[in-house]
């Protein structure tokens, strides 16, 4: 078979190889009346039971989401959204009000995440490495595990929910501080109707015990998620993050706006991994996640650092820019990307480097593979503000194309206000190079096998950067993918 | 937007007023194109920072209504002679507008070689009315930007360069204007029309020179042809003064086993923006579109490069380099679109800038959009300063700071010369560039013989 034939064969395959997380569990929901308004917001806030202080300011994020046009910038195409035609509050009906102890989460929920892979109990995975989890199902976290354990050492992991309880004035301080409710949007919406996700509190000092991790699961239909994640990591400090993300298989396109925060003191870093992996829609492009989310960190304080990593494999549409707040003199900004697209999946995601303080430095590597009718844009910036004296930045973006239906696009935007910060940006569009694939055939590797070393080199600057407990699964994503996508 | 409708106004007032007294008034086809154009105007407007294409460029606050078109004796001043920019120039083919109006006493066509023709566009609205006509008439008006519909409706001057089929000129042609001699501004809006026929060659070289200290704003538009396997090698030299606004539009169609060259250099300027726009349409097409900027105190240039790869292929190339003192400020945004099907293209983009101060900025916006798989594509873009390194080694070699300096601006910029494939012509661009730089130290003959 020639090598093009070869192509169309194996990205066909992968066409019709099954979403295997889009199950649906059956179990009873309690939700909120569909749609949004003024009740809506005040009925979310009900249920948490929140001070009056969040319900205002929720209030004040939908009223002013109220006047705000839908962006139109993006390169993604769809519809409009129809904002009164989802559900912003669903929660399982046996989580009741607020978080409980393990044993007592619905066996339903703890199959379906056991079936997802991600264990609710406390045991050890991974030849003895720990994680703690938050699992976030629909609209509330339904667990949250080894609490007692990080609490031994002053870290505060739970949900957002009961952070507001047990600790509102950090909350109420550093809550839309670094992505404000005017910011964009879909970063107002969520300021208005966020329902759960998670917390962390690093106290100075401490180096996070084990990985933290929250799973996210929509299960419900027509629901949006809407979680908002806050990680606050004082001098000093460390913690590595993960969130992961699926949902079942629908044929509607279900939105998931979500706000993240990070903040880090002097000396403090934060390491945020994603591996996502929302439902994509069919094969038709008919139905999948819109992942809308603001990430956004603050290096506030001096040499402290946040790292970005994402494996974007998931959603209809992917539409993000995770992005690093150079504040502090010596701060340091990572962002390390792969996305995966294919069938009519759509991916508008990069990052923003903003350098405010001195001899900060940032990186940027983003690796894109485009496959089937899919489209998929870098979109980044730097900037180097006046005072960032020193202020270094590398960016290094490249696409892989597989088949002549696909589009991979780079728009990055470079801003330099002063003269001894040092930029450099590289971009490269190609496809597998025939020679390295000759290379190896030449020696007695198989086509395929060939192809997946050539695209595990292509990615694996990236793939290095993530914690080993996500490497695996994540690695496991990228050939799942190309497995099917390259021929 | 109610800003937008201020500074629009005036220009479409100004429309009125000298409608009736632009050229080919009496042609119906160009009435109609006029009125297209103006009406097109209405509708985009003055772009303001929100025009995605003028993001990092704001247009100067200036009073349309101070600005007036030229006269014919706005272009009688007292100028007795054109500087020679070519080393061994002699008797150049060359048209010479001063303040936008022929000046046929300066201009030279005693040699120009049978199958070309080269006239001032008011001139061939007489002699060839059909000719501007077929280029200009597309099936609707094509401009989408709004100083290039403005120009659809305002334009006065600009040359029309055409090369028969198989005709080759290897000796350069130029085309000069002289602006802010005048005693009032002078606005302007030049349409240039060159078109080289089947397997021709020709170098062009633009000149635009500020050489006096009155303001004045240039909206030109240049629509060109090359045809099959012909090559054009297209030169723009701006020496624009301080005051000067100067807007340039080209539009390129590059056709099979064609090749478009293009440099712009540009030193001067209050605000010097050119954006071309490269369709390569048949196979085999390149074209190289390259540029140097040299700019200090509030001096602002801006590149713009729009490349559509439309067939299988097809290559391009660019290479821009800048240098920023003061408070200048330096935007590059190019475009590299490669079409469904255009296979095997090859696209190579390059912007590297240097700032010389800490006020000085520069804004790039490298893009790429793919939608072919057989592709190989690339950007680069730096932002820097002198290299510190670079200057120890020199300076521990005993050459004084200055002179090092200047030296590394010099090989800087030298990179992007390269690119210029007309020798006479690269010469002459790197004088300019020595002219340039800071004068407050020895050149290096100096110092050899100190």
């Amino acid at each position: 078979m020639s090598g093009k034939a070869q192509t169309i064969e194996k990205v066909r395959e992968f066409t019709d190889e099954k979403y295997k997380f889009g199950f649906v569990t059956d179990i009873e929901t309690e939700s909120a009346p569909k749609g949004l308004s003024e009740d809506i917001v005040r009925f979310i806030s009900a249920k948490k039971d929140e001070p009056e202080w969040l319900l205002e300011s929720r209030l004040k994020a939908y009223r002013h989401w109220l006047t705000m046009p839908d962006p139109e910038w993006q390169k993604p195409n769809f519809p409009p959204i129809d904002y009164q035609g989802s559900y912003y509050y669903s929660a399982p009906k046996s989580v009741g009000d607020g978080p409980q102890s393990l044993d007592e989460v619905d066996p339903e929920i703890l199959k379906t995440y056991e079936k997802l892979g991600i264990p609710l109990f406390e045991q050890e995975r991974l030849s003895g490495i720990p994680i703690a989890v938050d699992a976030v199902f629909d609209s509330v976290s339904v667990a949250t595990t080894f609490k007692a354990k990080l609490e031994e050492s002053g870290v505060i992991f739970c949900p957002i929910s009961e952070a507001i309880q047990r600790c509102p004035e950090l909350v109420k301080k550093y809550m839309g501080s670094v992505v404000p409710y005017t910011d964009n949007k879909h970063a107002c919406l969520n300021s208005a109707v966020f329902t759960d996700g998670s917390f962390v509190y690093i106290p100075k000092g401490v180096k996070c015990p084990m990985e933290l991790s929250t799973y996210f699961r929509i299960n419900a239909e027509n629901t949006g998620q809407f979680e908002r994640t806050l990680i606050i990591a004082e001098e000093g400090s460390y913690v590595s993050y993960l969130e992961g993300c699926t949902a079942p298989m629908r044929d509607e396109n279900q939105l998931h706006a979500a706000i993240v925060e990070l903040i880090t003191m002097d000396d403090a870093e934060i390491k945020y991994s994603t591996v996502q992996n929302w439902y994509p829609g069919d094969a038709e492009g008919k139905g999948g996640i819109y992942n809308f989310v603001t990430k956004r960190g603050l290096c506030k304080g001096k040499n402290s650092k946040i790292s970005w990593t994402q494996v974007e494999t998931g959603s209809a549409i992917t539409w993000k820019y995770p992005s690093c707040i150079l504040q502090g003199d010596n701060s340091v900004g990572e962002f390390y990307s792969i996305a995966i697209t294919n069938n009519y999946q759509q991916a508008d995601t990069g990052t923003k480097m903003i350098h405010l303080g001195k001899n900060t430095t940032s990186r940027i590597i983003s690796k894109g593979i485009s496959a089937g009718k899919s489209d998929q844009m870098y979109r980044g910036l730097v900037r180097m503000g006046p005072k960032a004296v020193g202020a270094r930045n590398y960016t290094q973006c490249d696409s892989l194309l597989v088949g002549d239906q696909c589009g991979a696009h780079t728009v990055p935007y470079i801003e330099t206000k002063n003269k001894s910060a040092v930029v450099e940006h590289e971009a490269t569009t190609s496809k597998i190079n025939e020679e390295q694939l000759f290379y190896l055939r030449q020696r007695g590797i198989p086509t395929e096998k060939a192809i997946a070393l050539v695209v595990n080199g292509f990615c694996r600057e990236v793939l290095q950067q993530l914690p080993m407990e996500f490497a695996v699964e994540a690695q496991k994503l990228v050939e799942i993918s190309l497995e099917g996508s390259v021929g | 937007m109610v800003m937008q409708m201020n500074a629009t106004q005036p220009f479409v007032d100004q429309f009125d007023d000298v409608q009736s007294r632009l050229p080919g008034s009496k042609l119906p086809w160009l009435e109609a194109f006029r009125k297209a154009g103006i009406e097109k105007f209405s509708t985009i407007g003055v772009p303001t920072i929100k025009t995605e294409a003028w993001k990092y460029t704001r247009l100067p606050n200036i009073d349309c209504k101070e600005f007036r078109s030229a006269n014919w004796e706005n272009g009688q001043v007292a100028v007795n002679a054109v500087a020679e920019f070519l080393s061994d120039a002699l008797n150049q083919i060359r048209l010479v507008y001063v303040n936008g109006i022929i000046r046929p006493d300066l201009s030279n066509l005693t040699n120009l070689p049978d199958g070309i023709s080269f006239e001032p566009l008011t001139q061939a609205l007489e002699s060839d009315p059909e000719f501007i006509e077929s280029q200009l008439c597309t099936e609707e008006l094509k401009y989408d930007q709004g100083f290039s519909a403005l120009n659809a409706a305002m334009m006065e001057s600009g040359t029309i360069f055409r090369v028969a089929k198989g005709v080759q000129v290897k000796e350069p042609i130029e085309i000069v204007h002289m602006n802010g001699v005048a005693d009032a501004p002078i606005i302007g809006h030049p349409h240039n029309v060159f078109v080289l026929e089947a397997g021709s060659q020709a170098t062009l070289v633009m000149r635009h020179a500020g050489i006096g200290t009155s303001a004045y704003f240039n909206n030109a538009v240049t629509e060109i042809v090359v045809g099959d396997s012909a090559i054009l090698k297209h030169y723009t030299l701006q020496t624009d003064c301080m005051e000067a606004i100067h807007l340039s539009t080209v539009n390129v169609r590059v056709g099979k086993d064609a090749t478009y060259e293009t440099f712009n250099f540009a030193i001067g300027g209050r605000l010097s923006r050119t954006e071309t726009r490269v369709r390569l349409e048949g196979r085999g097409a390149h074209c190289n579109l390259s540029g140097a900027y040299m700019m200090r105190g509030r001096e602002h240039c801006d590149n713009i490069t729009i490349v559509d790869h439309l067939v299988p292929d097809t290559t391009a190339r660019e290479v821009f380099k800048g240098v920023l003192d003061d408070e200048a400020r330096g935007v590059f945004q190019g475009k590299l679109i490669v079409h469904k099907y255009a296979q095997r293209t090859n696209g190579h983009q390059l912007s590297r800038a240097l700032l010389l101060s800490d006020r000085a900025e520069m804004d790039a916006k490298p893009e790429l959009e793919i939608y072919a798989d057989d592709v190989k594509c690339s950007h680069g873009a730096t932002t820097g300063q002198i290299d510190e390194n670079a200057l120890f080694y020199l300076r521990s070699r005993g050459v004084p700071e200055a002179l090092a300096r200047n030296l590394l601006i010099q090989s800087f910029i030298a990179e992007a010369l390269e690119e210029i494939s007309d020798e006479k012509v690269r010469e002459a661009i790197a004088g300019l560039v020595v002219h340039w730089l800071p004068a407050d130290c020895f050149s290096v003959d100096e110092w050899v013989q100190a």
